[in-house]
């Protein structure tokens, strides 16, 4: 040992010594300082509060943050407080890449969460993957991927479809139309809806993609009046899916004849729309702001008296809360142990946490196993629930795709 | 079935909307040269100005509609006054001024109201559906294109027929020797800039019941409004006005026939290929610069 650093050492035992925090020799001996036994938990925090999808994004971000203060006023994990790193990479999947790869080389967080669309969560995969971290993305997506590095906190695919495809056409008809934005996550989408449409003997009378952010959706309504579907089935998102479902009320179509059956429409959308024009249609997710549970009543009281009365919880910030306590349990359980982000993935999986949706647990794919709904909107903007998963449903995001499996070992293929 | 009759009119909506957007920008563009890429951003603060009359004030948005062309008027009257006036001489660089201040104006809302997208509501005695022949046609549409038609006669009649449009067609034929008659091109440049604006604003405000509210809804508008414009022949209201209605019957007509992502590529390459022959437009102003 130096000279220098044994006074350095000295000097910092004094400190620590004086402060109480007695975490001296974890200090001491990991080389990075950030995450020894006994100093906060650093994590990072990446949603987007500027550009595009800020929308949506910030209010993952502001779940996220009230999971963490709530974890800190009780007495933080093992006595640790969780340190938050807040970037915000403003909507753009390459600032999203150079602000991850800060929080990790220079934050030294031990976990990233963040990220609500696809195109974000791939272009942060190789900055993870590259230094072995971990992060945690809530929001429900295609499938088709399979990260060691990636903590899957949405549903997949077969989750949202499952239930909910053979449900419409029993109650509807098996006439599907479908309609959605022209990007990766509604065309995996419709290729599940195909395969089980296919099965249960449904038919698919038109399917079609508009340029994300298309607004004007009048041809689209002269089409639906011409085939004469049996069901909308749509994944638009964001601003398309307002103006397409104000657009299908204007025009005077009919709910109980041709219901629009949504994978994207939350709370959030469902505000925008207006309530009166959502209503009488019909959306699939995890988890519905006016499900009925304890935890659920808990959550959305907690995140009205923060953010104010105006705001909504939804199937994705739900998730990005979730996400945090599932976090606390993997750390929990390493108790002592040396924090490295690969040692959290491995403790979290198996483990369960009674969410506001249920009690998910995390797969060995390190997707989770969540309790897919129905929701009908009313026109107060609130979904009631009028199916309820029975049991856990498994997350199998090649669900679609023959001889791929994501497991504990990554992507197999027979 | 009706479904010819049904996609002419969806045209004749789709249109409608496009010229209240494009008229601003072509009176802006025709009269001092100025390129505005703000333009989205005045849609979208008209657009913000009706949702707050809704919602602070339960105004709505027909009622509102003076005081929302007053709003969109006078930021116009500021920001020219304060910054597009002073590049006059230099027409490239109100480009980047212009979009600048698109920045600002879209970063300022977000800063004020949150990126939340807004909810306006319908005016009420417009719900409903006019069933004509076998076409569906929406009140409210039916109003827009009723409103636009009247946008387009009131600029003509201040264009042609008052004293101020006489001035106004006089500075765009040549400024120097107006000037030399009386004329004061700054300010017949400040009123028309806040025309624009006022008109960007309506717009604004009358598409607000069919699409979201947010701060970036002025970008794609925008891009649709210079199409019209360029197709037109930047600076005639004929031009603008036919334009628009090219634009608009072939996006119904194409996106029903093929699929919306097909009808806006096949648009654009005809808009290509239009400006390689005609590379004035369809009906250029004939006018020295």
């Amino acid at each position: 040992m130096k000279r220098r650093d044994l006074l350095k050492g000295v000097a910092f035992a004094g400190v620590a010594g004086a402060t109480g925090l007695g975490g001296f020799p974890g200090i001491w001996t990991g080389r990075n300082a950030a995450w020894a036994a006994g100093s906060d938990i650093p994590v990072g925090v990446l949603f987007s509060k500027t550009g595009a999808v800020a929308v949506v994004e910030s209010t993952l971000h502001d779940a996220c943050m009230m999971a963490i203060e709530e974890i800190n006023d009780n007495g933080g994990i093992n006595g640790r407080k969780i340190r938050p790193f807040v970037e915000d990479p403003a909507s753009d999947p390459a600032t999203f890449a150079d602000r991850a790869n800060r929080l990790v080389r220079r934050d030294k967080v031990v976990s990233i969460f963040g990220s609500y669309t696809s195109s974000s969560r791939q272009a942060v995969l190789p900055v993870v993957e590259g230094q072995n971290n971990l992060y945690w993305y809530p929001t429900l997506y295609e499938g088709r991927e399979c990260s060691r590095n990636v903590m899957y906190g949405g549903a997949v695919p077969n989750q949202q479809q499952q239930d909910f495809v053979p449900w419409l056409k029993e109650k509807f008809g098996g006439r599907f139309y479908l309609l959605g934005n022209n990007y990766v996550y509604p065309r995996e989408e419709n290729n599940v809806a195909r395969k089980i449409l296919k099965g249960i003997g449904g038919e698919v009378v038109n399917e079609e993609y508009v340029p994300m952010g298309h607004d004007s959706f009048s041809s689209i309504v002269s089409k639906l009046r011409r085939d004469k579907p049996d069901v909308i089935f749509c994944t638009l998102v964001g601003d398309s899916d307002v103006a397409f479902q104000r657009e299908y009320h204007n025009a005077g179509l009919d709910p109980k004849t041709m219901p629009v059956a949504s994978l994207t429409r939350s709370e959030i959308e469902v505000k925008a729309i207006g309530g009166e024009a959502a209503a009488g249609h019909f959306s699939s997710a995890p988890y519905f702001m006016g499900y009925q549970s304890a935890e659920n009543k808990k959550f959305v009281e907690a995140y009205l008296k923060k953010y104010g009365q105006d705001q909504v919880t939804h199937f994705v910030n739900e998730a990005a809360y979730s996400q945090v306590y599932q976090f606390k349990n993997a750390v929990e359980r390493i108790g002592s142990g040396e924090l490295k982000p690969s040692a959290i993935r491995d403790a979290a999986v198996g483990q369960r946490f009674m969410a506001p949706q249920g009690e998910i647990e995390i797969a060995d794919n390190l997707h989770s196993y969540l309790w897919p709904k129905i929701g009908q909107w009313q026109a107060d903007g609130q979904a009631k629930v009028l199916v309820d998963s029975k049991s856990r449903m498994a997350p199998e995001p090649y669900w679609a795709y023959e001889g791929q499996e994501c497991t504990a070992e990554g992507l197999q293929k027979s | 079935m009706h479904s010819w009759l049904n996609e002419i009119f969806i045209g004749l909506s789709l249109t409608s909307i496009l010229l209240m957007v494009a008229l601003g920008l072509a009176i802006i563009y025709g009269t001092m040269g100025v390129i505005n890429l703000a333009h989205g951003q005045f849609v979208m603060i008209g657009a913000y100005v009706a949702w707050f009359l809704q919602s602070q004030f339960g105004i709505g948005i027909i009622v509102g509609l003076p005081l929302i062309f007053i709003a969109g008027a006078l930021l116009g009257l500021a920001v020219e006054r304060t910054i597009i006036q002073r590049l006059y001489t230099r027409p490239l660089d109100t480009i980047l001024a212009t979009w600048g201040i698109g920045i600002v104006l879209e970063q300022l809302v977000r800063g004020l109201f949150g990126s939340d997208s807004r909810y306006v509501a319908r005016p009420e005695f417009l719900d409903g559906n006019l069933i004509l022949a076998g076409v569906h046609m929406s009140y409210y549409r039916l109003f827009i294109i009723g409103f636009a038609l009247l946008t387009l006669a009131v600029t003509w009649f201040l264009l042609f027929r008052t004293e101020f449009g006489t001035k106004l067609r006089a500075v765009i034929q040549n400024k120097e020797i107006s000037e030399c008659y009386g004329v004061s091109a700054n300010r017949v440049y400040a009123v028309t800039f806040a025309y624009g604006a006022g008109l960007a604003a309506i717009a604004g405000a009358l598409i607000t019941p069919m699409v979201s509210v947010t701060p970036t809804m002025g970008t794609g508008v925008v891009v649709d409004a210079f199409l019209v414009v360029i197709v037109g022949g930047v600076g005639s209201i004929v031009g603008t006005a036919a334009a628009a209605l090219m634009i608009g019957e072939a996006t119904a007509w194409l996106s029903y026939l093929l699929s919306e992502t097909t009808a806006r590529i096949l648009i654009l390459l005809g808009v290509i290929v239009l400006i390689r022959f005609r590379p004035q437009g369809l009906f250029p102003d004939k006018v020295r610069r």
